[in-house]
């Protein structure tokens, strides 16, 4: 089947681009506000068209090992989740990196700390961008703002799981996985043969057939020594993506005197706020990071050289602003606005935290 | 007649299965790991299941259980191995996957995901160790520690005030609509170890047959943490431990 133009929530839409990506598998547990995946996925009974395994688990740790283990044999798998749900998955995700296994995992965040609320929220980016469970690792981290980039980044995500061996997270807020909008769905694309799986890849514990060798896939090395070596290809991997998959997206940058950064459904209220400021004259633009690791450094970095101020908008209490303060190294000032617990700003609050910085500079 | 007459291949009749490694286990002198190991590789070969089987490893003992039986392996987190094992059956349904855990593995941290494996009647084989003891840790008490058996961390005895009932897991999960065959054996005598050696072969063919989840529990020894001979500690666990978990088929489908 062909493109199709469809109108649907985030969610659904994950549903639709996992099938026609060609997934192997999907693991879940119910938990608001992303709940929509796992019923898409249900009511569209994959299993019956492209073989798609799909599979609520009893808990979001057991569904985070069953990615484990079907990545662990080459298959294409995911699960999704909202915050309390994706810190119950840390441990399995740190499993994945230190085994480096390609998978997806998807978290549609809404307010914390604790059970917190179900409304919208970027509160997980720490959690996301930092590692989140034990030990050194990184996740590819992929910052939706409209449906279409909820559609379009699982395609994206698995494909650079699976480049660099790495898990990868689609970070959402939970106004993205909620609100309905036109999409276009991609074509089918069938899921990779026995064959093609142990050829891309070779490393894969799916049964040692005519190999002369056995895969063994784990994370555990005791040997110090080995372990360090182990840690130093992570960073080589990581080192990498860096170089090569930075994804931001630029808004009326060319003549800003001040600049805005913001992620997800944040960034769409932030450009409705800057047409507001540029019809009473303040020249702001907008950085929009895609990829929130990597993290686009280097663009922010060369913008604080032209701009007075920096504004970073955020549906928490100032998290990617650290990243913005490094790549800005003390040049010019860089402060935040943002809401908490569910509350998202309207344009005209956005608005007036802008002005506040042109009247003090 | 010299040695080397005898010494002959055709008169071989003990020799390490083709899919037991040359690895030197990790494995204390007198533990049960090694021989149900040696049952495992004998099976791969008999069963012609080497080239097909997935297994899952624990955390616990029989971590480095992939050093030493030669197919491909999946090291799970502590506990996680049946939800592992999920995947890995469901997406791979001509293989034959099987999980190896121990008794703090599966009856402690992982209970979650073995009963809810179980239930769902995942086609897998799951092979539980049952010590009484957390080894690799250093000797703490486990779920099925029995009572007054003393541990690292029930140095004066296990009490029930303190520290709970010892768990029959295997009872409860014979209880499942989901499992199809659900065994408790022992391998301390050569007998037992055939009848171990044909419910592990039952619960593969099962697997294979897509009948449901099998468990064959083996009753172990952890001479090291019981602190007892390998033979003191043959003789204590047909003492004692028989008693809260006897031998025999729980479940028969």
């Amino acid at each position: 089947m062909e493109e199709e133009v469809r109108l649907m929530k985030g969610n659904e839409a994950i549903a639709h681009a996992a099938i026609r990506y060609g997934c192997d598998g999907y693991f879940g547990y119910p938990i608001t506000p992303q709940s929509e995946v796992l019923e898409t996925l249900a009511e569209l009974m994959p299993w019956d068209t492209t073989g798609m395994v799909v599979l609520q688990a009893e808990s979001e740790v057991a569904a985070i090992n069953m990615v484990y283990g079907g990545a662990a044999t080459g298959k294409a798998v995911m699960t999704s989740s909202s915050s309390p749900g994706v810190s119950l998955k840390q441990e399995g995700i740190s499993y994945l990196a230190a085994s480096e296994l390609p998978a997806l995992i998807v978290n549609v965040m809404r307010g914390g700390p604790g059970l917190g609320t179900i409304q919208p929220s970027q509160a997980d980016y720490f959690q996301a961008t930092k590692g989140g469970g034990h030990g050194d690792y990184r996740l590819i981290v992929l910052a939706p703002a409209t449906v279409q980039e909820m559609t379009d980044f699982v395609g994206l995500g698995f494909d650079l799981a699976f480049k660099y061996r790495n898990p990868a997270m689609i970070l959402a807020d939970g106004i993205v996985g909620q609100m309905m909008e036109k999409v276009v769905l991609p074509p089918f694309r069938p899921r990779r043969t026995e064959e093609e799986i142990r050829q891309q890849c070779p490393w894969a514990a799916c049964g040692r057939g005519k190999r002369d060798h056995r895969n063994v896939i784990t994370s555990l090395e005791l040997d110090s020594a080995k372990m360090e070596v182990n840690n130093l290809r992570f960073q080589e991997t990581y080192r990498r993506i860096e170089e090569n998959e930075v994804r931001f997206q630029e808004y009326f940058t060319d003549d800003a005197e001040y600049l805005m950064v913001a992620f997800g459904s944040v960034a769409r209220i932030c450009l409705k706020a800057i047409e507001d400021a540029r019809a009473r004259g303040i020249k702001v633009g907008l950085l929009r990071p895609i990829t929130l690791w990597p993290f686009p450094t280097k663009e922010i970095a060369r913008l604080s050289e032209k701009v007075r101020s920096i504004l970073t908008v955020e549906l928490n209490a100032g998290q990617m602003i650290e990243d913005v303060r490094l790549a800005v190294d003390g040049r010019v000032p860089v402060s935040h606005f943002g809401r908490m617990g569910g509350i998202v700003p309207n344009p005209g609050e956005v608005l007036e935290a802008l002005e506040k910085l042109t009247v003090n500079k | 007649m010299s040695p080397e007459d005898i010494i002959r291949p055709e008169n071989k009749v003990y020799s390490r299965p083709e899919y037991l490694t040359d690895a030197i286990t990790h494995y204390c002198p007198g533990c049960s790991h090694g021989v149900v190991h040696r049952v495992i590789a004998e099976l791969m070969k008999e069963m012609d299941l080497g080239e097909i089987s997935i297994g899952v490893a624990p955390v616990g003992c029989a971590v480095f259980a992939y050093n030493y039986i030669d197919i491909d392996w999946i090291e799970a987190a502590h506990g996680r191995a049946p939800a592992v094992a999920t995947a890995a059956s469901r997406l791979n349904p001509d293989r034959l996957v099987f999980t190896y855990q121990g008794d703090g593995d599966l009856a402690a941290i992982g209970t979650a995901e073995t009963i809810h494996a179980c239930n769902r009647g995942e086609n897998i084989a799951i092979i539980f160790i049952n010590n009484a003891i957390y080894g690799m840790t250093g000797g703490q008490m486990a779920p099925t520690t029995l009572l007054g058996m003393k541990t690292a961390t029930t140095p004066y005895g296990r009490r029930v005030d303190l520290n709970g009932h010892p768990l029959a897991i295997t009872n409860l999960l014979a209880q499942l609509d989901g499992t199809c065959y659900v065994t408790r054996q022992a391998v301390h005598t050569p007998a037992a170890v055939r009848k171990t050696k044909a419910a592990i072969k039952k619960a593969f063919e099962n697997a294979r047959a897509k009948r449901g989840t099998s468990v064959v529990e083996i009753v172990s020894t952890c001479n090291s943490g019981w602190k007892m001979t390998p033979a003191q500690s043959n003789d204590w666990m047909a003492e004692h431990m028989f008693e809260k978990y006897p031998l025999g088929d729980l479940k028969n489908v």
